[in-house]
C-alpha cells in the first residue's frame, strides 16, 4: 500500500511538473529543411513573446504521423502545435479534433493564402491550420540532354510527349536514363504520382457511389503506360526509388526527366549539392488527353490539437511562423531562395524572390493549376489530388501501392496488380461501411 | 600430414570466423564512414569507401540543433533503471521457479514468455490513456515501468536457466546453518550467478537502450531517449544519409562502448555452464 502511494505521489509530482512552465510550447515537426530553418529562427519569436518557450520535437515524417495522431486520437495533449499535412486537415477537422485558427491576428492576411491551398487547409470557410509551404509536382528536365537528343519540352507536355523525349534521351552506355519516376511502395511515395497520373488520363479511385475504380480502362492506360515507359527508359531497380532516391539520381546527372514535387526544383538548382543545377528546365505536369494536370498539391501545416491548454500562446507561434513577416525574417537571415515557397501570392509578386528563384513562376503555375475540390475528370465522391482524403487511404493507398509496385518490378503483371488492387480496395472499403 | 590438415583447416575457420565478423560489423563502419561525409558523397554511385574528403560538418550540424547530452541521460537513466528493477523483480521469481519448482512452474514461464508474442502496437492506445490520466507521459518513470515490464520475462528466463545450473544443495546447507531467506539469496545463490546476472543486465541494458517502439510513441520533448534523436535525421524530401550517419554514430558509440569493456562478461555468463 505504502509503495502505492510513492508511485502514485511520484507520478502526481511528475505531472504537476509539467504544468510549472505554464507557457512551454512543444511543437511537432518533420525534419524538412524549411522546419529546421524555422527551428534555428526560434529565437525571433521568444524575443518578441518572452513569456513563451518553444520545445522542439523533429521526427521522421511516418514516425511524427504515427505519433500525432495517436495523441490527438486519444487526447493525449503531448503537443501544442503539430505540423501535419493537406490529408489529415479535412479529416481531423471534421474529428473535431483541431482548433479553428481564428486568433491568428491582423497581419496573418488571410486572403494572401494561395486559394488552391487555402481550400486545401480550410473546412466550411474556416481555417483549420496554417500553411507553412507548400508544393505541387512538375516536370524537372535537363536542358542540356534534350537539346543533345534534339527533342524539346513544351510548356504544357503531354505524356506522350514526355515519353517520346525520354526515350531519347535515354543512353544506357552512360548511365542516362530519360526518365526518373516514383517506384517505392506506399501511399504518399509511389501512389502521390501515380493517383496524380491516373487523374491526367481521367482515372479516379471511386465513383460516386465508392466503387473503385481499377477494372476500368483509364488505370490500364495509365499503369501501363507507366511500366512500359519506366521499362524501356527508367533508372534499375526503379521500384525502390522514392523522392529522394531519385533527388540524388538527378542531382548527379544520370536522369534526363523527373517528375515529382515541386519543392524539388530548389535542390536540383542548389549548386553546392546538384552537378546539374544550371542545366533544368521546367513544364507544368503532363496531361493525358484531358485539361487535367494531375491536381497534385501538398502543404505542411501548422495546425493546434483541440486538447491544448495553451491554445491562445499556439495562435501566437503559428502566426509569427506563417505570416508575411516570417518570410522576410528568413529572407534577410538566408536568402530569398531559402523562403519556405508555395503558400502565398504575396511571395511570387515579389520580383527579389523571383530573382533567386527561377522556378518561382512554374511552381506557381503548378499550384494555381491544382484543384483538390475536384481532382478528376469525371465526378468523385471525395476531395484529395495525389491522394484521397478518407481515413482509410493510408492503408489502402499503401496496399495498392505494393501491386503497382510489382508491376513495376516485373513480378506481377499490369492486369494483375489492376485485379489485386481491385479487390483488396473492394474489400476495404466494404469493411468501412462505404459500399453496402 | 595429418599436421597440416590442421593448419589448414585453422586457417580456414580463421578466415572464415574473420570474414563472418567482418559481414556482420561492416554495416557499423559504413555508418561511421558515411557520417564524415558530404550529404552528395554519401549517395555518391559507385560508393566512395575511404578517398572521400573527411568533414565532421554533420556532427557539428547535429550539436547544434539536438541537444545530445539530454537524450544520452534519458537512455542510461531509462535503461540502466528498467534492468535494475527488473532484475529486483526477477531474481526472486527466478527462485522460486529453479529450487521450489511446481506442477506449474513451465507453464508460467511459457505464459510469461508469451507476453512478448503480442506485437506491441496492439497495447498502444490502451497504454497511452492509463499513462494519459497517469500523467505519465513523456516522463522517465513512464519509460521505465513499461521497458522493466516488457523486459522482465527475458530476465526471469536467462535467470531461471542460470540458477537451474547451481546446485541446490548448496543452498540447503547454506539454510542448515540458519540462513534466512533474505539472505540465502544475497549471500549465497547471488555471488555464485554473478556471471549469469552480469550478462542478464548487459543484455538487458542493450536491449532497453535499441527500444524504439515504446520510447518513441510514449515520448515528447522531456524524456525522449537516443531513439528520437535518431528518429529526428531522417527526412522525407531532401538527403539526409550522412547526418542521419552522424547522429547514429553518437547514438550507438556509449553502448558500443561499453559491449567492448563488457565483452569477457558477457561472453562468460552466455556460455555459463556450458561446459558442464
Amino acid at each position: 500500500m505504502l509503495s502505492r502511494t510513492l508511485l502514485l505521489g511520484a507520478a502526481s509530482v511528475l505531472a504537476m511538473s509539467s504544468f510549472a512552465h505554464a507557457e512551454t510550447l512543444t511543437i511537432a515537426t518533420v525534419n524538412n529543411g524549411d522546419m529546421v530553418r524555422m527551428q534555428k529562427l526560434t529565437e525571433d519569436f521568444t524575443k518578441k513573446n518572452p513569456d513563451i518557450q518553444l520545445e522542439w520535437v523533429t521526427l521522421e515524417e511516418n514516425v511524427l504521423r504515427q505519433r500525432v495522431t495517436t495523441d490527438i486520437a486519444t487526447k493525449g495533449g503531448q503537443y501544442d502545435v503539430m505540423t501535419i499535412g493537406t490529408y489529415e486537415v479535412p479529416i481531423w477537422a471534421k474529428q473535431g479534433w483541431l482548433l479553428p485558427l481564428d486568433g491568428l491576428g491582423a497581419d496573418y492576411d488571410k486572403a494572401d493564402l494561395l486559394p488552391a491551398i487555402d481550400a486545401a487547409v480550410s473546412v466550411d470557410g474556416k481555417l483549420y491550420a496554417s500553411p507553412f509551404y507548400g508544393e505541387s509536382a512538375m516536370v524537372m528536365y535537363r536542358t542540356d540532354l534534350a537539346e543533345k537528343a534534339g527533342v524539346k519540352i513544351s510548356e504544357k507536355p503531354t505524356w506522350d510527349e514526355i515519353a517520346d523525349a525520354a526515350k531519347k534521351m535515354t543512353d544506357k552506355s552512360t548511365e542516362t536514363y530519360g526518365i526518373c519516376l516514383r517506384g517505392k511502395a506506399g501511399w504518399g511515395e509511389n501512389m502521390a504520382l501515380l493517383t496524380a497520373m491516373s487523374n491526367s488520363f481521367g482515372g479516379r479511385w471511386f465513383d460516386e457511389k465508392w466503387q473503385p475504380q481499377f477494372d476500368q480502362p483509364e488505370w490500364k492506360k495509365a499503369l501501363t503506360f507507366y511500366v512500359d515507359l519506366m521499362k524501356e527508359a527508367g533508372p534499375p531497380g526503379a521500384s525502390s526509388n522514392g523522392f529522394n532516391e531519385n533527388l540524388a539520381l538527378f542531382q548527379t546527372g544520370k536522369c534526363g526527366i523527373w517528375i515529382d514535387a515541386t519543392v524539388a526544383a530548389s535542390f536540383v538548382t542548389n549548386p553546392k549539392d546538384s552537378k546539374v543545377a544550371d542545366k533544368v528546365g521546367y513544364a507544368l505536369f503532363p496531361t493525358g488527353g484531358f485539361e487535367n494536370h494531375g491536381n497534385w498539391l501538398w502543404a505542411w501545416n501548422l495546425g493546434i490539437p483541440a486538447g491544448t491548454k495553451k491554445a491562445e500562446a499556439a495562435q501566437k507561434f503559428v502566426s509569427w511562423a506563417t505570416d508575411k513577416a516570417y518570410t522576410e525574417l528568413v529572407a534577410s537571415k538566408e536568402g530569398w531562395a531559402n523562403v519556405p515557397p508555395g503558400t502565398r501570392k504575396s511571395l511570387y509578386a515579389n520580383p527579389e524572390y523571383e530573382k533567386a528563384a527561377p522556378f518561382a513562376k512554374i511552381t506557381l503555375d503548378a499550384m494555381n493549376a491544382a484543384n483538390t475540390t475536384k481532382p478528376t475528370v469525371k465526378p468523385v465522391p471525395y476531395t484529395g489530388g495525389q491522394f484521397v482524403a478518407i481515413p482509410e487511404f493510408q492503408g489502402i493507398g499503401t496496399a495498392v501501392g505494393q501491386q503497382f509496385s510489382a508491376a513495376l518490378a516485373g513480378s506481377m503483371k499490369v492486369d494483375q496488380a489492376l485485379q489485386s488492387a481491385q479487390a483488396l480496395t473492394t474489400r476495404e472499403m466494404t469493411k468501412g461501411g462505404y459500399i453496402k | 600430414m595429418a599436421r597440416s590438415v590442421t593448419t589448414q583447416r585453422k586457417l580456414t575457420f580463421t578466415i572464415l570466423g574473420w570474414a563472418i565478423g567482418l559481414l556482420i560489423f561492416f554495416p557499423i563502419l559504413w555508418t561511421f564512414l558515411t557520417s564524415f561525409k558530404t550529404e552528395g558523397t554519401a549517395v555518391a554511385t559507385p560508393p566512395q569507401f575511404l578517398f572521400f574528403d573527411w568533414t565532421l560538418e554533420n556532427y557539428h550540424e547535429v550539436q547544434s540543433r539536438s541537444d545530445y547530452m539530454k537524450h544520452v541521460t534519458n537512455s542510461v537513466v531509462i535503461s540502466v533503471g528498467s534492468t535494475l528493477i527488473g532484475l529486483a523483480l526477477a531474481i526472486p521469481a527466478a527462485w522460486a521457479m529453479a529450487f521450489s519448482p511446481t506442477k506449474r512452474t513451465k507453464d508460467v514461464l511459457m505464459w510469461m514468455l508469451s507476453t512478448k508474442m503480442m506485437p506491441p502496437v496492439g497495447v498502444l492506445v490502451p497504454l497511452y490513456l492509463i499513462f494519459r490520466d497517469w500523467g505519465l507521459l513523456d516522463t522517465r518513470l513512464g519509460l521505465v515501468a513499461v521497458l522493466t515490464m516488457i523486459n522482465l520475462p527475458i530476465i526471469v528466463w536467462m535467470l531461471y536457466t542460470y540458477f537451474k545450473e547451481i546446485p541446490g544443495e548448496i543452498l540447503e546447507a547454506a539454510r542448515m546453518d540458519g540462513a534466512s531467506l533474505m539472505k540465502e539469496i544475497v549471500y549465497v545463490l547471488t555471488p555464485m550467478a554473478v556471471p549469469g546476472i552480469a550478462s542478464t543486465m548487459l543484455l538487458n541494458i542493450i536491449l532497453a537502450w535499441n527500444e524504439a517502439f515504446w520510447t518513441l510513441n510514449l515520448t515528447a520533448a522531456n524524456a525522449a531517449p537516443l531513439t528520437a534523436f535518431i528518429a529526428s535525421y531522417s527526412s522525407p524530401e531532401g538527403l539526409f544519409w550522412a547526418k542521419l550517419s552522424a547522429a547514429s554514430t553518437m547514438a550507438i558509440a556509449p553502448i558500443l562502448i561499453m559491449g567492448w569493456f563488457s565483452q569477457k562478461q558477457l561472453v562468460r555468463g552466455l556460455t555459463f555452464g556450458a561446459v558442464k
